[in-house]
């Protein structure tokens, strides 16, 4: 690799064009934990908030009305507010009453939730809060028909959720599942404001110390443009591996 | 404390009919929907219910199955009280299958699956005997080689008749047919009819809501007309058909024959 990091530096002196996290190795270590550090909170709050929206729109079909209305509050709260809000509001609000503990490893204290953890909370909750909303339209479109055959069959309600509502509510919302969470990847750089060395923060401490912040610009539009079409790849991958032969397409001749 | 009193079941005597109704009242708001039905259902036995449009022959079939709560008189279904606020419903429903005019298939799932899942889910039997018995359904239903097909690529008659193999899995003692085959061209419409005319031969009890007349002249044992939620008439089929003896009967004939 040595030779692509002299390029770079001949480069830079040749051109101007500054890629310190290319050739300098301080500069190149933090931007790799940075990347892989945004790629990890994407795939986690993904996942999670994925698993939000699927229990809370399950909730919003329970009998109890307080837990409906919980969901309901939970729902507008994260929709109506900004999530650099929410962020500050997990990490100073809460963070802050919560005990420092002894952390063995260092002998030091150290607060019950770390940043990065308030980041990969907040984050998921703001995207679930939008996911309850996806996939309870997407259950919505479900003809109650269906419902009514399954329950004929003897199937419980809970059987009758996740064996039938469940598996057509994803499909009928990939489409806007897949909008929320290519939102959701791009959210993560708010992380940055409670000091989680992401992609976002790296950036930043990069171009203060080499003072390249064009070319850092440039460098985080194309990563995030990479994020997000990796993330796009998979969805469309995900939507030919969940098609059903016939379906969605008119009745068989 | 509360005592919650079991559910009623009434031992059946060996020629008590297998489906019992009566007086049986529903309405939808003002709709009085049902006004007073009562009628019987031999084990074995084949009947038709047909009617005008919207005189209540698909909110009679569905109570029969609790599908739609009743609002007074008694539905008896193999001495299980249906009208019953303790009703246990999976011991009623895996008793009595349904099939709907709109097939109701679960897309997702391919026509040997549909007719898997339920006993699997529901009555937790075993896979290798419910695939045995899903196969040689679908044979019966004449599908055989139609196994993996999922229902958006099979004809709404195709689909009907996995709709009927996937009740008949359940092992119910009693089938009911809303309008199975009102969606389908006449084509198909014969294949669906022959296959409820070899359930009906082989013993199975069924209820048939139906428009087809020649079928309730062929194969039921009993013909019933609804009107405005009331029983107008009820005969065998030689008798109903050739010998009608209520005015409402005769117009009503007139109109569909
Ligand atoms: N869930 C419901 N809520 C309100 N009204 C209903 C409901 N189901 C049926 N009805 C009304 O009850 C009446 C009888 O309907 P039903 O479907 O039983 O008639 P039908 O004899 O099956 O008619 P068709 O031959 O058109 O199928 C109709 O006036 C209908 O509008
Ligand atoms: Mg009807």
């Amino acid at each position: 690799m040595q030779p692509v990091y002299d390029w770079f530096r001949e480069f830079y002196e040749r051109t101007g064009i500054n890629l310190t996290f290319i050739y300098d190795g301080f500069d190149r270590a933090r931007m790799i934990k940075g990347f892989w550090l945004t790629i990890e909170l994407s795939i986690i709050t993904i996942v999670l908030s994925v698993l939000v929206g699927v229990l809370g729109a399950w909730l919003q079909r329970t009998r109890l009305k307080p837990l409906r209305a919980a969901v309901d509050g939970f729902v507008s709260l994260f929709r109506n507010t900004p999530p650099l809000v929410q962020i500050y509001f997990f990490y100073f609000g809460l963070g802050f009453m919560l005990p420092r503990v002894l952390d063995p490893s260092t002998g030091s204290m150290v607060p019950l939730i770390t940043n990065v953890q308030w980041a990969i909370l907040s984050l998921s909750l703001f995207a679930g809060a939008f996911n309850i909303e996806i996939f309870r339209s997407g259950i919505e479109a479900v003809p109650n028909s269906m419902i009514e055959a399954a329950d004929s069959l003897g199937y419980t309600r809970t059987q009758i959720y996740w064996k039938i509502v469940l598996p057509l509510a994803i499909r009928n919302s990939l489409p806007a599942l897949g909008n929320n969470l290519v939102n959701l990847v791009k959210t993560t750089n708010l992380a940055y404001a409670i000091a989680v060395p992401e992609l976002m923060y790296v950036s930043k401490q990069i171009w203060s110390d080499a003072t390249n912040v064009r070319e850092m610009m440039i460098f985080l539009l194309i990563a995030y443009i990479v994020l997000v079409q990796l993330l796009v790849v998979f969805l469309n991958w995900l939507e030919r591996a969940l098609k059903i032969p016939g379906y969605g397409q008119t009745e068989g001749a | 404390m509360n005592v919650i009193p079991p559910p009623t079941i009434i031992p059946p005597t060996p020629d008590a009919p297998i489906v019992s109704l009566r007086a049986v009242f529903k309405s939808f708001g003002a709709n009085n929907v049902l006004q007073g039905i009562s009628l019987d259902v031999a084990k074995g036995e084949t009947i038709c219910i047909i009617g005008p449009s919207g005189s209540g022959k698909s909110t009679l079939i569905r109570c029969i199955n609790a599908l739609v709560p009743i609002d007074s008189g008694s539905i008896q279904v193999q001495g299980i009280e249906v009208n019953d606020p303790h009703l246990d419903k999976l011991s009623l429903r895996r008793r009595v299958g349904i099939v709907f005019q709109q097939y109701n298939l679960f897309p997702h799932k391919t026509a040997l699956e549909n007719i898997m899942m339920a006993p699997i889910t529901v009555l937790k039997q075993e896979k290798a005997e419910v695939e045995a018995r899903a196969r040689a359904l679908m044979k019966k239903v004449r599908l055989a080689g139609k196994e993996d097909f999922y229902p958006g690529e099979l004809s709404g008659g195709q689909q009907q008749r996995v709709a009927i193999a996937r009740s008949l899995a359940m092992r119910p003692d009693v089938m009911l047919f809303d309008e199975v085959t009102a969606a389908l061209d006449p084509e198909t419409k014969k294949e669906v009819l022959v296959t409820i005319q070899d359930l009906a031969k082989d013993g199975m009890t069924c209820i048939v809501v139906t428009h087809e007349m020649g079928f309730a002249r062929e194969v039921s044992n009993h013909v019933y007309l609804t009107e405005h939620g009331l029983i107008v008439e009820h005969a065998p089929p030689a008798e109903f058909f050739s010998n009608p003896k209520d005015a409402r009967t005769r117009e009503f004939l007139s109109q569909v024959l």
